[in-house]
């Protein structure tokens, strides 16, 4: 009985993610618009857009190869299996120890690389301008991370996020310097991750800076419908990583009753919508950055992390 | 247990001399690969018997000859047998992938004899049990291998190539024999005597420095690792592919077997050094291979990185064992030696791929390449699945340890030392960066000869290579996906060697439900490779099936879309060269002094403009190229005793003479 109950508990988490995903999305673009006083699309034009996506055909180039047709299932399957790992309503969920923090970034790694290869395959001067581009960008996001994950994990003791949220959901944790740089780092580190301003530009097709639109620029009918479910996912993957490590109240461990797994899914989406509207004045607020400007602006977030986790090993750690 | 792997090395040293007689055969070189294959797979087969025996005594044998009062001796334990074992698995899949690719071989007399010769080196290093066959050993495997590097000598890169790596295994042999000289005072050459005796904390401590040379010179840790992408691409490319996931882990071997099991308890400051080493060399390792445009050479590079990598794990286990944390050596210990299976797999596999491409169009320039995954389709995904793991992607190999690595680093703050304190978090940045490089380099070689479109006319009539090729190759790529999702296995397989060398091991893994790795405690960190496996593959197959089913299915060809723009000319699409672009700029301008020099040419002049790209290797100008020039000048003036008349060279001898007897005198 509870296994089969451990078992829904952790589907119904796979298919929240799955459905919040693109609503998330939806609402930062409302959000933006409102706040450029334009009316916006409607809050569920992004399930609009994948349905008639995937009913579309699909125009592939004459040298694709099989790769490219087999990586927008890759990088949706690893996406979605990463933001199923990480706690939302509840914690503790029956496959929770299948991946800590460490894998869960090394899956979207791995989401990452299939993608760069995505953007190599048909051999267009867009596509290589992109991948080169977002790998030069993981070479500083991918250790601010890891760094970041670092400091949380020797704080937390533990790098498995079940055992974060509940260790920072605690008193023992009171107010440190190390925990404010980490924020910090993970915040910018999420912006350059999920292609936002001021890093890249999700809005726009067709601006000589663009990173993430030009790698997928090949991409039509399903496979694109995949490719923009995925980034969907990482922004959702995100923001619960961010409120599953700095606001962890509310995410309720799997064993307790379903009206604190409710409230734990009230708050849940009371803190994606907070995260939305945050993000959508941020990057109303500010402008893009030319290309060679983002290093300096994740060399920052790789600085502060390492110095929080310099801090927590001089501090004696633990 | 001996006996057998002794037998083997006998068989593999008389093959040498056969292979002089059987290089001018047509079927010549298929039968020489052919019994290399089987004593290969017998040695491997040997060492992992002996690993997984769970009473496993070490087996020794003593045989009369080397030094006339000491014998030679040999001895199987845990150690040997893990190495065993990796050096064979590499052996066969090499011996496998040659049984094809060696039969384009123009000059298989200066390949075929030393092939065997050098495998046989290779095994009896890490079977010695005496410093004197370790260093005959060693010398025998260095010199084999020199001769493989130039064996394509007419090509005058390969000859300095080889030039440049004789002078460095000469310099390493030198300092393993003065490491051990330090050792052998007062105790012998044979290893039990060396590890009963108790040096003073100094002489350890210059061993260390010595074998860290000595080792380290043949590895490549940085700075001694100028030869190493010259010589391993020199080489055939089933010989790269021993060279770099080999032969480097019999350097690890060395490293291992006297620091770690020869010498008494170690000291704080030793792992200091060692972790002061390991972690630029992950980080410049691979940053050096983003420059590269040469296929073999980028490969020859990430070595140097992995090797790292393995060294930072060392280094932690060393830090963890001088403080009495047994349980955290053990597993920083267990993730160097994993990482050294698992680059064995993936860059022989690696190797082996440039050795098809190689072989099928003739070009190791990325930038001639392209589009190979049309024309050589089983190949690409053979090197696809290589690429991801040595990106350290799950669910495959290399990520299992480097997570391990990186558990250890998350416990080191529970080390009193300083020092350590602020090293090894600057070493856990390093190994972050290295691995986010990593995939970065990975991307850029696949991407680039593998995907787009053919640059050159040999790559668009490139052709799918030969059944053994291949059937090495998915050998081993299938080893990686295994050695991912298992590991386990592998991890308690490694338990007597971690027991026997730093005193303690990992928690017992192979019981825990679904296969999951747990390092420490459940609460602190899992992995489960198997189940990311399951769900990535399961989650794909299912949207794939649910969007075919429910949406559409249909595909049209077109031409690339590209914005509006395309254009046929190859030439359109990003170089090797143009996608490190940004990162040259961001890493390069300081490391490497990187800068670019854009001439325009005047306002009406037709001239093209034109890019130069200047990238300094910094380490050879500032320690490498002074100390040639010193040594030039000095023979060049000592060059002038060649000229002297017979009078002046018998008082040269006559004065020597005086001052000799002067000297005794006194």
């Amino acid at each position: 009985m509870t296994a089969l109950r451990d078992f829904l508990l952790q589907g119904a988490q796979m298919l929240l993610v799955l459905l919040l995903a693109p609503l998330l999305t939806g609402f930062v673009r409302k959000v933006k618009a409102r706040l450029l006083r334009r009316r916006g699309p409607p809050l569920l034009q992004p399930y609009r857009d994948l349905v008639r996506l995937m009913r579309k055909d699909v125009v592939l180039a004459h040298n694709a190869s099989w790769l490219f047709r087999v990586i927008p299932y890759l990088m949706f399957a690893g996406t979605w299996v990463a933001a199923s790992l990480v706690p939302t309503f509840g914690s503790g969920l029956l496959f929770s120890w299948t991946a800590d923090l460490i894998a869960i970034i090394a899956l979207l790694g791995s989401a990452r690389f299939f993608q760069a290869l995505a953007g190599m395959d048909v051999g267009t001067a867009f596509g290589g301008i992109g991948s080169s581009r977002e790998v030069m960008i993981a070479t500083l996001a991918e250790p601010a991370i890891l760094m970041t994950v670092f400091s949380v994990a020797m704080i937390a003791g533990s790098t498995q996020l079940s055992y974060v949220a509940e260790f920072m959901g605690s008193d023992a944790v009171g107010l440190r310097v190390s925990l404010g740089m980490a924020f910090v780092a993970l915040i910018i580190v999420a912006l350059a991750e999920n292609a936002r301003i001021p890093v890249d530009n999700p809005a726009t097709h067709l601006e000589l800076t663009m990173v993430h639109e030009a790698m997928v620029l090949e991409y039509s009918g399903r496979h694109l419908a995949l490719v923009d479910l995925s980034s969907q996912l990482k922004l959702l993957l995100y923001v619960s990583l961010i409120a599953c490590v700095f606001l962890p109240w509310g995410a309720a461990p799997a064993e307790v009753g379903p009206e604190r797994l409710a409230f734990g899914a009230l708050l849940y989406l009371g803190k994606l919508t907070v995260f939305g509207f945050l993000l959508a004045l941020f990057e109303t607020s500010i402008a893009k950055m030319r290309v060679f400007r983002i290093p300096d602006f994740l060399g920052a977030a790789l600085m502060l992390a390492l110095l929080a986790t310099l801090l927590r090993f001089v501090s004696g750690g633990m | 247990m001996i006996a057998v792997a002794l037998w083997s090395v006998a068989v593999l040293l008389a093959l040498a001399p056969a292979g002089i007689a059987l290089s001018t055969r047509p079927r010549g070189s298929f039968v020489l690969y052919a019994a290399c294959l089987i004593v290969t797979m017998t040695l491997c087969v040997t060492g992992a018997l002996h690993l997984l025996d769970p009473a496993h005594p070490p087996s020794t044998a003593t045989l009369p000859v080397g030094l006339p009062w000491l014998g030679a001796h040999f001895r199987l334990d845990a150690l040997s047998a893990f190495f065993l074992v990796v050096v064979n698995l590499g052996g066969a899949a090499a011996s496998l992938f040659a049984l094809g690719y060696g039969s384009h071989e123009e000059s298989p007399g200066r390949v075929l004899p030393f092939y065997p010769a050098y495998l046989a080196g290779m095994n009896t290093v890490v079977l010695a049990n005496d410093a004197f066959s370790f260093l005959v050993a060693w010398e025998f495997m260095s010199l084999t291998s020199w001769a493989l590097v130039v064996s394509h000598h007419r090509d005058s890169e390969n000859v300095r190539a080889g030039y440049v790596y004789l002078l460095m295994a000469s310099f390493g042999t030198l300092a393993l024999l003065l490491a051990f000289g330090v050792l052998a005072n007062g105790a012998g050459y044979d290893f039990d005597a060396i590890r009963a005796a108790h040096p003073s904390a100094a002489a350890a401590g210059v061993v260390v420095i010595l074998v860290l040379l000595g080792a380290g010179s043949k590895v490549g840790l940085v700075p001694l690792h100028a030869w190493l992408p010259l010589a391993h691409p020199a080489a055939p490319s089933h010989v790269s592919g021993l060279m770099s996931g080999v032969m480097t882990k019999v350097a690890v071997y060395g490293f291992v077997r006297i620091v770690f099991d020869l010498l008494p308890e170690p000291v704080w400051w030793w792992s200091m050094v060692v972790l002061l080493v390991g972690g630029p060399t992950a980080t410049l390792g691979v940053l050096y291979a983003l420059m590269q445009r040469d296929i073999k050479r980028v490969l020859a590079y990430s070595t140097i990185e992995n090797i790292g990598i393995v060294f930072t794990g060392l280094g932690l286990a060393l830090a963890f064992k001088a403080e009495g944390l047994d349980w955290v050596a053990a597993l920083a210990f267990t993730a160097a030696m994993l990482h050294v299976f698992n680059h064995a797999l993936f860059k022989s596999l690696l190797f082996f791929g440039a050795g098809a491409v190689l072989g099928s169009t003739g070009e190791r320039d990325m930038e001639k390449l392209g589009g190979l995954i049309h024309r050589m389709p089983k190949t690409a995904f053979a090197v696809l699945v290589g690429c991801v793991a040595i990106s350290a992607l799950p669910p495959f190999n290399g990520f299992v340890s480097e997570w391990l690595t990186f558990q250890a680093i998350l416990l080191s703050p529970q080390l009193p030392s300083w020092g350590l304190k602020l090293i090894i978090p600057a070493v856990g940045g390093l190994l972050a960066l290295a691995a986010a490089f990593a995939a970065a380099c990975f991307v850029r070689l696949y991407g680039v000869s593998f995907l787009g479109r053919p640059r050159s006319d040999v790559a668009a009539s490139a052709h799918e290579t030969d059944r053994f090729s291949l059937a090495a190759m998915f050998a081993l790529a299938a080893l990686c996906l295994l050695a991912g999702i298992v590991p386990g296995l592998l991890i308690d397989a490694l338990a007597p060697v971690s027991h026997a060398m730093v005193g303690n091991v990992m928690p017992h893994q192979t019981g825990l439900e679904w296969l999951t790795i747990v390092p420490i405690a459940e609460s602190r960190s899992s992995y489960n490779g198997l189940l990311v496996f399951l769900f990535v593959a399961l989650s794909g197959t299912a949207a794939a099936s649910a969007i075919h089913r429910l949406a559409s299915d249909r595909v049209r060809r077109a031409p690339a879309w590209d914005c509006g723009f395309p254009d046929p000319n190859p030439a359109i699409q990003y170089s090797a060269s143009g996608f490190s672009q940004p990162i040259r700029r961001v890493f390069g301008s300081v490391i490497f002094a990187a800068r670019e020099i854009g001439e325009m040419p005047p306002p009406s002049s037709p001239r093209p403009a034109r890019l130069t790209v200047v990238v300094r290797d910094l380490i050879w100008e500032a320690l490498y190229a002074p100390i040639a020039t010193v040594i030039g000048w000095a023979t060049e003036r000592i060059n002038v005793l060649q000229f002297l008349t017979i009078r002046r060279y018998l008082t040269l001898v006559f004065s020597a003479l005086i001052v000799l007897l002067v000297v005794v005198a006194l």
